[in-house]
């Protein structure tokens, strides 16, 4: 369980040693769990025999399970593992507040309209090998997103946090309603796949989506990546951050337009899987610490076993019935939760 | 080297500032003094480059600071704020760490020598033996002064204090005053600090900028800036003010409100 450093002796070993600990030690949980996941299911398959490269691939049936089968499921639970986890990270760290969520500025509420628009009116129109549901509701996520942020952001100004939270929750509300709306105006079957497409599904079918969102995904991690240390003024507080050298405004753009990213490419690939993007970054900051430059990398990892191991839970628990993962992550996820709180106070 | 000519600012509503013109002598302690409201912490943000002035300018070696990098102006000027709430539960010694951002490349990580500048600003400030605790666990008078050591690690030749004694006790009054008279004598670091200690401001300060209503009425040396006079005009206070030969500097007795 306890992976890296304890918060306790932080104090002894400099961030560098730290680092390359966290990295080490969730980067092997993650690539376990990748590895991991597709070996489990209804029918039983060994990795030796899957990656054994003297039978042809057309005759080994094992390969075919792990490689085709479950492997496009188990990266899209590693990639919206990943993506909701790192966003969540950052939307904290920019609002300041260890509540928020990826969700917390509206985005998946806009991709939730987005995707029940097309649901409900059925758009037949495919664009290429991309479904319309996804495409949908990555344009309402993006449009959401694109709202808060012209109604949160002045040129040349820091971004206020109280407006762009405000902003956010609005939208939150204001979509939430056009949803039930859109619901009422719905037949039975399309309301039930709405209600399907909002617990979150991994099952994809191909790599094709997976592959779709890394256009969205790479810029998003790149910004990730050179944001923690300015995260961790800007968590202490704006003022603090600007004279200490943080560019605040850019940061909160950066920081702001790179989780919106994220949150998109991932809900429009898995649905609105809640609950990643609290619980990981807090999972990992009881055991790594605050610092940003380890709970980022840590994050986005965990999250790639988090729900990748979630995925298999809910596979498996009720075999041959899948429980949906969004219900999983939040059945599994809160009490174990809330019983660290508890443990730990 | 740091001076605001002309200044103004609103927070919408009415001026906090106005029309202020304020030269800080380098190598010297200035104290800004006023009553609540004057313009004190409006002033050492637009000093510091957080607020910009929407009349005047505020000029580094006579350069606007608003066409300094916020890098380059973290490297030269550091800041104490009055208070500090991290988001998170940060380590004193992450906090402290966080003064070497301006000095650090984007993907840098901290090395000896910056670990060693922390615990140096640590000790300086008697704060070495919290150097793991939780900064939010501390006490108000330990937490001002982690913030004072995170500033130190900025190494600058400036540094800007709100306030730095207003939550301490007695005791630690005297010790953070005594380290700020130190880091001036010894490091020469030009200091600017806003206060409501008068007898703070006439123990540590070598100069005074005297503000009320978001006007300055009068700078210079300290011994003619405070007076009897001075007092009853900043505060309405008629107050007892004479050299103290124990502390060597001048004392202000207050003795009674004039309304």
């Amino acid at each position: 369980m306890i992976i890296g450093t304890s918060p306790t002796d932080i104090g002894g070993r400099s961030v560098r040693a730290r680092l390359a600990a966290v990295v080490a030690g969730y980067g092997a949980l993650a690539v376990g769990a990748c590895i991991g996941a597709p070996l489990i299911g209804s029918t039983h398959i060994s990795l030796a025999r899957a990656l054994d490269r003297s039978i042809p691939f057309a005759n080994n049936v094992d390969a075919q399970i792990f490689f085709v089968a479950r492997m496009p499921r188990v990266l899209t639970g590693a990639v919206a593992g990943a993506a909701l986890a790192a966003a969540g990270v950052v939307m904290q760290a920019l609002l300041r507040n260890p509540l928020a969520t990826p969700f917390t500025l509206g985005v998946s509420a806009g991709a939730a309209l987005g995707a029940i628009l097309v649901i409900t009116f059925g758009s037949v129109v495919a664009v290429g090998a991309i479904s319309p549901v996804p495409l949908a509701s990555l344009i309402g996520a993006v449009a959401a997103s694109a709202i808060v942020y012209t109604l949160a952001t002045r040129p040349g100004r820091t971004i206020s946090t109280t407006v762009l939270l405000l902003a956010g929750v609005t939208l939150n509300a204001f979509f939430s309603a056009v949803i039930l709306f859109v619901q009422y105006l719905a037949d039975f079957t399309q309301t039930y796949r709405t209600v399907r497409w909002l617990m979150g599904d991994l099952d994809v079918g191909s790599f094709g989506p997976v592959l779709a969102s890394l256009p969205l995904l790479v810029p998003a991690f790149a910004v990730f990546a050179v944001l923690p240390r300015s995260l961790n003024l800007l968590s202490v507080g704006t003022d603090t951050a600007a004279t200490r050298g943080v560019d605040v405004g850019r940061t909160q753009r950066l920081a702001f337009l790179s989780a919106s990213l994220a949150t998109a490419a991932a809900v429009s690939l898995a649905g609105p899987i809640g609950f990643v993007g609290i619980i990981v970054p807090h999972l990992v900051r009881l055991m790594v610490g605050v610092d940003h430059r380890l709970v980022l990398p840590a994050s986005a990892l965990f999250g790639v076993a988090f729900l990748v191991g979630c995925d298999v839970v809910s596979r498996t628990i009720m075999a041959p019935v899948e429980v949906p993962v969004g219900v999983v992550t939040a059945m599994v996820g809160g009490p174990f939760f809330l019983w660290l709180l508890v443990r730990r106070s | 080297m740091l001076r605001a000519d002309n200044v103004s600012f609103a927070y919408g509503g009415g001026f906090a500032l106005h029309d202020a013109s304020v030269a800080i002598a380098p190598g010297a302690i200035t104290g800004l003094l006023g009553p609540n409201g004057c313009g004190k912490t409006t002033l050492l943000k637009l000093l510091c480059g957080v607020l910009r002035p929407q009349h005047g300018r505020v000029l580094l070696e006579d350069r606007p600071l608003e066409s300094m990098p916020r890098r380059d102006l973290a490297r030269r000027v550091a800041v104490v704020p009055q208070e500090t709430h991290p988001a998170f539960e940060y380590t004193v010694l992450e906090m402290t760490l966080m003064g070497r951002h301006p000095h650090l490349g984007t993907f840098e990580l901290e090395g000896p020598p910056d670990l060693a500048l922390a615990r140096a600003a640590l000790a300086t400030t008697g704060t070495e033996h919290l150097a793991d605790r939780q900064y939010m666990t501390l006490s108000g008078g330990e937490k001002q002064r982690v913030v004072i050591a995170s500033a130190l690690t900025q190494a600058t030749d400036v540094l800007l204090l709100d306030e730095p004694t207003a939550s301490l006790d007695l005791g630690y009054q005297l010790d953070v005053a005594a380290v700020l008279a130190r880091l001036n004598r010894e490091q020469n670091v030009t200091m600017v600090l806003a206060t409501h200690d008068l007898n703070l401001a006439a123990a540590l300060c070598h100069r005074l900028v005297v503000m009320r209503e978001g006007r300055v009425l009068a700078q210079g040396p300290c011994d003619e800036v405070l007076t009897h006079e001075m007092v009853q005009r900043l505060y309405d206070v008629d107050a007892d003010v004479h050299f103290h030969e124990r502390s060597g500097h001048l004392m202000v007795l207050p003795v009674r409100r004039l309304s």
